[in-house]
């Protein structure tokens, strides 16, 4: 975090007040640029505080009652004409107000605010990250992919791990419709927009687990088309990566030795991929280390055994309009064997 | 005459008589036919009502859904149409068609004529509005209402979303537009040319200074929005390529279309609304507007700046830095004008003696509260930081409804409360009143302040639903029952407004004590406006001309009789307001009704495909119009010209830009331009987006016939401008001729153009290109065939003895109409021979 602590501890005591803190909140920020962002949000918002109060202080003092008012012109229909004398001295008066409420504040102001925010948003929309993430957004989730400095690539799904301290730059693209990437904790949303790339870079610096969600209709489940976001230690999250560029271990026991069997034999391969055998889909998530990833079926279930069992029965059930297939053909049995195995996928 | 009628009562007695004759509206079935602003204005805005009302149910529906986490009161689909519907319904048939409807209602009184200039226009719209307005409302009933948002954002609209939704959507609501571009000429044209004489454009009511910015907003908005309209229905139906990325297209087009008509729509809604405040104030003030010059300046300034803000709603599309802060500064720019007008009525309480704190006050006074705080996190939203966060959360909910309601809906309160004794001719009761403010107040804040808190929390918009955990729970509880409040103290509002009134005494004549002319109206008001039309020498005549009720009373102004039993209004210039005609305008018929009733036959019956159908009802439609304008426009009077009081004679028919009608026809044409200009606009768009436009191997257009198409064209304009020439001169011969030789040459150019995109190889499925040259040469032919159309009218009512050397208004028109067709062919082939040779 940089800037003055004193503003820093102001923010958090009336974040505390307002109980802003969360996993997905834009108050609670994890990352730098989400830090400025919140510190000109609590500026903006006292400012404007003030400026409602001076507002409304003016009113209430130009509607005041006035006891012993001369009469008005409703009392003499017809009659009474403001006169030249006292349209001049009003004229005075309301330009004076006019000109000073409504064009020499806001210009000062605004011109201030406008100086201020342009310098903040470059760094933001730049593609200058040592880490580059391809996010490509789809109905309803999100295919994930670490490119690394050395060009290899690890792909991933519907999670995001990020190393703290160090610059990230998202790629984001759309398979299908609109799109918007946003991570609160973190900085702005960028649109995922078919046809197009577009860059968000961010630094975070708390280590934790947050979220990110969708922030463009996108269809009916657009409400369900969330993501983890975990931020590690830079060591930490190099020795994470390593092992995600790993193919998948063959499972050792039962149920697991079964549930891979399933797998193949329902042709889940056809959509995904668990790399190191001969699931190559690349219709849905890749499901290569899906065990070790928080949750399942972008944001919505726990990535445990009978979330997992209950998503492969019945996808719809928990996010309407989804594209797998419901297997509720598929016995108590069986459905906990497939979800052992993809658990045990780590 | 006039002065004889102050000093016989029994002349003065006939006249008013024979005014009521003439302009009572007709009764039992046939009342459905009245065309008159009074009736039409107050139907129109019953509808806008009624269609809020709707609108109101689903944001209630949406709040119990949200008043919980992990609610399952209603499925995603349902809640998606029911948002969709919310917004899309509260902005194109409630904010914009109310201020129309009800400018339609006041407006004639305001400016002391009886009627505006084409009142069975306004019945079209009227019609045209309700029929698209069911249509698309309906359609949730029957689940199949559009659900991708009011946006409408391709590619979920164009590929992604199933069933006849988008198509609804699209054709219910162009239809809709139609109709408001319709009344948006109405008046801008009422504005211009139908005030009082005497009262000079600095002595124009606020309100109508508004009205007019607002009209010529919309005539400049709406255009682009139907031609991405049009583009995104062609992708529906004949898969044309504009917003499929793969194919040349580009999803932003559309998201450009929709904001250069989506953000002026804010300050269309809006600025009526000040308008209205702009009459209350001074009202309740008991003095005359302080600032007058600047807020007319200020009103004019948002107008424009309006027309540069909107890729603020595009900020987190990815644009290139510099369009950021351009975009950044315009919209705080706007601050400005709208700083300006909230200061010169504060100025005005200031100034005054005394202030009234009756109901309409109250509400003016709580939505200076709301907007001022809606302003300021406007500017917020503005920059651009601040807006990648914020962006598409319950903080923009927050915001625009701060917005909206402070800026609209509490503002049209206080004009219901205001002007609700012109329509009726009873005052609403104060203590419900004060309690329905108090309930909306107080829920609208209890259901709006804490959203957003919602949003920087990571609510974004548009779910159906939200987890438990985020602590989201509270806050979402406390709006939902602060919308129920809200929507309790408009029901209580609008409950005054409807309940039978039989024991309730009338109010006294001008009950506030206003100076402004819609007040002359007597409790219940005359169906004739005023009794005689005023001569007008101060902004606010009740107050400060002398013996002014009187004297308008007894007759003495202008047309205080229709001794030719016909409806009778004032035509007057445009700057200075001098009277040049004495304009008759339509009586009832069923003819506006019965077109509407096919147009919208033609949109609805497309919807579904039923391609018939909808070619029967357009030729229907085309008949019924025809018969409209054959037997109802232009008519040739029984005297050159009349003695409309004051010792001042006036023609009843004028031609040329004189005439009303050749100022509505070049308004219409501003937007019919417009919408042309947002088709080249994407045209060149796509050029900057595609690396080669047109793409290899593109199929070329044949410069030899572009150049056949253009030169046809052109001379069915040059002809036209010969047949308007000899008929002035009489040379009937000659005028026939060239009608004649204008038809044919506008045929052959209609059917060239056709064969310039009708090669083998063209095929505007393939990429986006042949797409984008296909509609601009569409857009050409159709034009063309229209003037061939109004070729031939021209050439039937010479023959008919309806158009004469000295009466031509039809011929006048249709000129001016071609002025426009040739620019646009001009424009299309050049671009297009332009990329040929350059492709």
């Amino acid at each position: 975090m940089t800037g003055r602590p004193s503003l820093a501890a102001v923010a958090v005591s009336a974040c505390l007040l307002a109980g802003c803190g969360g996993v997905q909140s834009a108050l609670a920020p994890a990352g730098v640029e989400a830090a400025a962002i919140a510190r000109l949000t609590w500026w903006l918002f006292g400012g404007a505080v003030l400026i409602w109060s001076g507002v409304m202080a003016l009113a209430i003092f130009a509607a005041r009652s006035r006891p012993g008012a001369a009469p008005s012109t409703a009392d003499v229909p017809g009659r009474r004409r403001v006169t030249d004398a006292e349209r001049r001295h009003e004229t005075r008066h309301a330009r004076r107000l006019i000109i000073g409420g409504g064009v020499v504040f806001p210009v000062l102001t605004l011109a201030l605010l406008l100086l201020f925010t342009l310098r903040m948003t470059p760094p933001l929309l730049a593609a200058d990250g040592a880490l580059t993430v391809d996010v490509t957004g789809e109905q309803w989730w999100w295919r994930v992919r670490y490119r690394l400095p050395d060009g290899s690539e690890v792909d991933s799904a519907n999670e995001v791990r990020l190393p703290a301290g160090r610059r990230t730059s998202f790629h984001v693209e759309a398979a299908d419709v609109i799109h918007s990437f946003w991570i609160p904790v973190l900085g702005g949303k960028i649109d995922m927009i078919p046809g197009r790339t577009n860059v968000l870079t961010v630094e975070p610096t708390a280590p934790g687990v947050y979220r990110g969600v969708c922030a463009e209709l996108c269809g009916a489940s657009h409400a369900l088309m969330a993501f983890d976001v975990v931020v590690m230690e830079a060591d930490e999250f190099d020795a994470w990566l390593r092992a995600q560029a790993q193919p998948a271990t063959a499972p050792a026991a039962e149920p697991a030795v079964t549930g891979q069997r399933l797998f193949r034999d329902n042709g889940c391969g056809a959509c995904h991929r668990i790399r190191g055998t001969d699931a190559i889909g690349l219709v849905g998530p890749d499901l290569t280390h899906v065990g070790s990833r928080l949750t399942i079926g972008a944001g919505t279930l726990p990535a445990d055994v009978p979330s997992l069992a209950a998503w492969i029965e019945e996808p719809a059930a928990f996010k309407p309009g989804v594209q797998m297939p419901s297997y509720h053909m598929l016995g108590e049995a069986e459905l906990g064997a497939l979800a052992a195995y993809l658990e045990a996928l780590r | 005459m006039s002065a004889n009628a102050a000093h016989d009562p029994d002349l003065a007695r006939a006249q008013a008589e024979r005014l009521i004759d003439v302009w009572r509206s007709p009764t039992g079935w046939r009342y459905w036919s009245d065309v008159n602003n009074t009736s039409v204005g107050l139907w129109y805005t019953a509808a806008a009502f009624l269609f809020m009302i709707f609108g109101g149910v689903l944001a209630l529906i949406m709040r119990a859904q949200l008043a919980v986490p992990d609610n399952d009161l209603v499925s995603a689909d349902l809640y998606n149409q029911a948002l969709t519907l919310h917004g899309s319904v509260m902005m194109f048939l409630f904010a914009v068609p109310v201020f129309e409807a009800f400018s339609i209602m006041v407006l004639p009184q305001m400016l002391g004529a009886r009627d505006l200039p084409f009142p069975r226009l306004s019945a079209y719209g009227f019609w045209c509005f309700v029929l698209g307005g069911v249509f698309v409302c309906g359609s949730i009933f029957f689940d199949a209402a559009p659900k991708a948002g009011w946006f409408m954002y391709p590619p979920l609209t164009t590929a992604f979303e199933e069933g006849i939704g988008p198509d609804i959507w699209l054709l219910g609501l162009s239809f809709i537009e139609v109709a408001a571009i319709a009344a948006a000429v109405e008046l801008i044209v009422g504005v211009l040319k139908c005030r009082p004489p005497g009262m000079r454009i600095n002595l124009i009511p606020l309100y109508s200074w508004y009205i007019l910015v607002v009209a010529v907003m919309i005539l400049f908005a709406f255009p682009p929005l139907i031609a991405g309209d049009v583009l995104m229905e062609l992708e529906r139906l004949l898969d044309w390529p504009f917003f499929d990325a793969s194919r040349g297209g580009d999803p932003l087009l559309w998201q450009h279309l929709f904001w250069i008509f989506g953000h002026p729509e804010v300050y269309i809604i809006f600025l009526p609304a000040v308008a209205l405040v702009a009459m209350i104030v001074p009202t309740f003030a008991q003095r005359p507007i302080v600032g007058y010059g600047w807020i007319v300046l200020a009103a004019v300034g948002t107008g424009f700046i309006s027309f540069g803000l909107w890729v603020h709603h595009m900020y987190t599309t990815g644009l290139p830095g510099i369009s950021l802060g351009f975009f950044s500064a315009a919209s705080e720019a706007v601050v400005i004008p709208t700083g300006v007008q909230i200061f010169a009525f504060l100025a005005t309480v200031l100034a005054a003696r005394r202030l009234t704190f009756s109901v309409p006050m109250l509400f003016v006074a709580g939505a200076l509260a709301i907007f001022v705080l809606g302003g300021l996190t406007g500017v917020m939203v503005a920059l651009v930081p601040f807006d990648l966060q914020a962006h598409d959360t319950y903080f923009v909910v927050a915001h625009l409804h701060y917005v909206l309601i402070g800026g609209m809906l509490f503002p049209v309160a206080a004009g219901l409360y205001y002007f609700f004794p012109l329509a009726v001719g009873h005052q609403l009761s104060e203590r419900l009143g004060k309690w329905a403010f108090w309930l909306m107040f107080v829920g609208f804040n209890v259901t709006f302040l804490p959203m957003h808190l919602t949003g920087l929390k990571g609510m974004p918009r548009r779910v159906f639903t939200y987890p438990a955990d985020l602590g989201l729970d509270l806050l979402n509880l406390i709006s939902s029952i602060g919308a129920y409040a809200l929507a309790a103290g408009i029901a209580l509002l609008l409950w005054e407004v409807v309940r039978p009134k039989k024991g309730r005494p009338y109010a006294e004549r001008n009950p506030w004590h206003a100076g402004t002319l819609e007040w002359l109206a007597e409790m219940p008001a005359k169906p004739w406006g005023v009794r005689s039309i005023p001569f007008i020498e101060s902004r606010y005549p009740l107050w400060e001309q002398q013996n002014f009720v009187r004297d308008v009373d007894q007759g003495r102004f202008y047309l205080p009789d229709a001794e030719e039993g016909e409806r009778e209004t004032l035509v007057t210039t445009a700057i200075d307001a001098e009277p040049i005609q004495c304009l008759r305008v339509a009586t009832p018929t069923f003819n506006a009704l019965l077109a509407a009733l096919f147009t919208g036959g033609v949109f609805i019956f497309a919807t579904f495909h039923w391609w018939w159908l909808a070619l029967a009802s357009g030729v229907a439609a085309l008949a019924v119009i025809l018969v409209w304008l054959w037997t109802g426009t232009a008519v040739i009077p029984e005297k050159p010209a009349k003695d409309v009081g004051l010792g001042v004679t006036l023609p009843l028919y004028l031609s040329g830009r004189a005439s009303v009608g050749w100022w509505a026809m070049f308004i219409t044409m501003m937007a019919d331009m417009t919408a042309f200009v947002s088709l080249v606009f994407g045209y060149l768009f796509y050029w900057t987006v595609n690396a080669r436009f047109p793409p290899a191997g593109a199929a070329l257009l044949e410069p030899a016939l572009i150049a056949a198409a253009a030169f046809a064209l052109g001379g069915a304009w040059l002809a036209t401008l010969a047949a308007r020439s000899w008929n002035r001169a009489s040379r009937s011969v000659a005028a026939y001729a060239a009608l004649g030789a204008g038809a044919v040459l506008a045929t052959a150019g209609t059917a060239l153009s056709l064969r310039l995109i009708g090669a083998e190889d063209f095929d505007p499925t393939a990429h986006v290109h042949p797409a984008t040259v296909a509609v601009l040469v569409w857009w050409i032919a159709v034009h063309a065939a229209v003037g061939v159309l109004m070729l031939v009218y021209c050439a039937a009512r010479l023959k008919a003895g309806r158009m004469t050397p000295r009466y031509d208004i039809d011929l006048s028109n249709t000129a001016l109409y071609w002025h426009f067709v040739a620019i646009e062919a001009a424009v299309t082939f050049a671009l297009l021979a332009l990329f040929a040779a350059g492709g």
